[in-house]
């Protein structure tokens, strides 16, 4: 059966990767950000590449009000909407920890707007007993670091709120899939020191389309950052709280 | 913003820059005091580097915008590679109207260095297909230019190495193709008198018509080669059982067939492995194989127009110091002799070129600083080994313009600012254009101080 996808977020490198990876994959496409500008840029060149259908909107994460008459026009305009991947977020910076106004937004972002669009998803997938969510998390979620910690806990929740829904939506065969990034090669992250490792969106995207066709609910990508973070949340707490990290 | 080294094509110089990488076609601009757009950094000098200053990568704005799909006609974000355009028009029987050496070049360069091909002679440069152009201004406003729409700009644009602003948009007017095979056939000349024979002998020429110069070759052989001369397939030239719908140019049967990126040179070479007796014994052997192919052959479109793109980093051959592409054109009435004075100083000074190249150039475009002219354009590979090198690059220069030539800013990387106002006459009114757009000079490039590009500027 041909996918229909929703991705949220649809921006940025990493979800523009996934979009193409869907979209050779023969998926037609929602396509969803801020950004109507870049939506259509987006669309026009999927369609292009890849000749399917790319349909677009205005969706906003922070603004949770909206979230339920947007899944409903999104459903309206793709009625075999079969997925949705949850690709938004935003880094913020160091400055977020010491200033809660910038703090709040990260974590409105990366969490509470996630927890609202993704509610309105599960009610719409677990009576239809079908479909799926992939939710982009991070690795930055699996250990609080003081360079980052208010976007990791943002990152911690929204991992453990797709664990909980994964428990919630399995009996209704909906699946639920956590994606781990480490470093990637975007906006985000360009120009940043110390990063190492850096894998190209395109090819998390990639890996982001086949983790449906394979059986694993939480996926590092690279798959080696599982084992990165395997040590990293061993490195017992009197020790870790002496890194500078 | 990432400070990092960086280089052209040719490996030299390497220069550390200040490094945006915008994703979004709103972000693509910087309000930096000097600012040079950067695609692929396929030119092989310094034209898209700035030195300590601020270079914009446009790699990541390279959305294919509108495909108009019967008349042939694509508008793009210039950051796409011509290799993403080839994937998505060649199926829909498009091909490009111009095209250089390499396809893993962006579309915002070709148009930046109103790059040429083969087939200059019939259809002109890069520049003579394009429709229209956004381009974005040093204060972030965008404008639209075209033949008809601030035409001046549009000339200014075409050849002006991004010195005018940054190319956000290009509309190209595409060629059709009846498949994706070229019918190609080669004529072997055993000096360079006969190799321009070949090059000036209607009953020889083809759309695409290129010669490959055996550098080593002197005396009596000096300028021997191979006018290779080709075009798209038409349809009753393609053997039954090619599909005409197969636009895949890796599947061309009987033809050589490779997969993309098969190969990568995976370090630098030693730089003693590129020696006179390595290059002559392969040229000798490469004019002999490839001189037999006198009856029309079909290949793919890939292997005719990109043989080097099958080896990745092919640039590393070179060895560590990098190498300078010398690139000139000399006109109808001298090329003869220049190319002739050209070739025996580079045989005397036994630095070897592994690639020499022979092309005709048809009339001056719209572009004020395009390089191409009516006549002949010689192309050399050459190592740096040593500074000798910028010696002899010098005296090559003062042969090209005693001849009444130029050299191509996109393969530059060492050029006088005196030797390119002599060889770039049109320097002048495209500086009036430059005055009124930029008059602040916000859009440099270690090219343009190199050239002192601008500095009249009021």
């Amino acid at each position: 059966m041909s996918e229909a996808v929703l991705i949220l977020g649809a921006t940025s490198a990493i979800a523009r990767a996934t979009a193409a990876a869907f979209a050779a994959r023969g998926a037609a496409l929602y396509l969803a950000s801020r950004d109507l500008d870049e939506l259509e840029r987006i669309s026009a060149d999927l369609h292009l590449r890849h000749g399917v259908e790319v349909r677009y909107g205005l969706f906003d994460a922070e603004a949770t009000e909206t979230h339920e008459a947007f899944l409903q026009a999104v459903i309206k305009a793709m009625p075999d909407l079969s997925g949705v991947v949850v690709a938004f977020g935003y880094l913020g910076d160091q400055q977020a920890a010491r200033d809660f106004k910038l703090g709040a937004k990260v974590i409105a972002s990366n969490f509470t707007g996630a927890a609202s669009i993704l509610s309105y998803c599960a009610n719409y997938f677990e009576p239809l007993k079908h479909g799926f969510i992939i939710g982009i998390s991070s690795v930055a979620g699996d250990r609080g670091r003081q360079s980052n910690y208010v976007y990791g806990a943002a990152k911690g929740a929204l991992s453990l709120y797709l664990q909980g829904l994964r428990n919630r939506l399995f009996a209704s065969g909906v699946r639920v899939i956590t994606v781990k990034p480490g470093f990637v090669d975007t906006a985000m992250t360009f120009g940043l020191p110390g990063l190492f490792l850096v894998a190209s969106p395109q090819a998390i995207g990639e890996r982001i389309a086949r983790a449906l066709d394979k059986s694993a609910d939480v996926v590092y990508l690279p798959w080696f950052w599982r084992y990165i973070m395997l040590i990293i949340q061993h490195i017992p707490e009197p020790i870790f709280k002496r890194l500078k990290l | 913003m990432l400070v990092t080294p960086l280089s052209g094509w040719g490996r030299y110089p390497v220069q550390s820059c200040e490094v945006e990488r915008p994703e979004r076609y709103a972000d693509l601009y910087s309000d930096a005091a000097s600012v040079i757009a950067r695609g692929q950094g396929r030119s092989y000098g310094d034209a898209a580097l700035n030195e300590n200053r601020r270079v914009l990568l446009t790699e990541r704005v390279n959305r294919l915008l509108e495909l108009d799909a019967d008349n042939g006609v694509l508008r793009a974000e210039a950051g796409v590679t011509l290799a993403e355009i080839l994937e998505v028009i060649a199926p829909h029987g498009w091909f490009l109207p111009v095209t250089p050496g390499t396809k893993f070049v962006s579309l915002g360069g070709c148009v930046a260095a109103d790059v040429h091909g083969k087939n200059h002679h019939h259809d002109g440069s890069f520049g003579d297909h394009v429709a229209a152009i956004e381009l974005i201004l040093a204060d972030g406003s965008r404008v639209a230019c075209s033949p008809a729409e601030n035409a001046e700009l549009f000339r200014a644009t075409l050849g002006g190495m991004g010195l005018t602003g940054i190319i956000g948009e290009v509309t190209l007017r595409l060629i059709p193709i009846a498949s994706s095979h070229m019918m190609v056939r080669h004529h072997a000349a055993a000096d360079l008198e006969q190799l321009f024979q070949h090059l000036q002998n209607p009953a020889l020429d083809d759309r695409y018509t290129v010669a490959w110069i055996d550098s080593m070759a002197g005396g009596a052989q000096l300028g021997r080669g191979i006018a290779m001369c080709g075009h798209h397939a038409a349809k009753e030239e393609l053997p039954v059982g090619l599909s005409l719908s197969s636009f895949n140019s890796e599947e061309l049967a009987g033809g050589r067939s490779r997969k993309k990126h098969a190969r990568a040179i995976p370090f630098d070479f030693p730089a003693w492995m590129m020696n006179p007796f390595s290059i002559g014994a392969f040229n000798a052997f490469y004019y002999r194989r490839e001189g037999k192919r006198q009856q029309p052959f079909l290949t793919g479109y890939d292997s005719y127009f990109y043989p080097l793109d099958a080896i990745g980093q092919w640039n590393r051959m070179y060895g560590k110091r990098g190498f300078v592409q010398y690139q000139c054109v000399i006109p109808d009435a001298t090329a003869f002799d220049g190319i002739k004075a050209l070739l025996q100083e580079l045989s005397g000074s036994h630095r070897p070129s592994f690639l020499a190249v022979l092309k005709r150039l048809g009339a001056q475009g719209r572009g004020l600083l395009s390089f191409p002219m009516a006549g002949y354009t010689l192309a050399l590979d050459l190592p740096i080994r040593d500074d000798g090198l910028f010696a002899l690059l010098d005296r090559l220069d003062e042969t090209v313009l005693r001849h009444g030539g130029r050299v191509y800013l996109a393969k530059d990387a060492r050029l006088s600012a005196e030797s390119f106002r002599a060889m770039y006459p049109r320097y002048g009114e495209w500086l009036k254009i430059k005055n009124a757009v930029d008059p602040q000079n916000r859009f440099s490039s270690s090219l343009s101080r190199r050239l002192r590009i601008g500095e009249e500027l009021s």
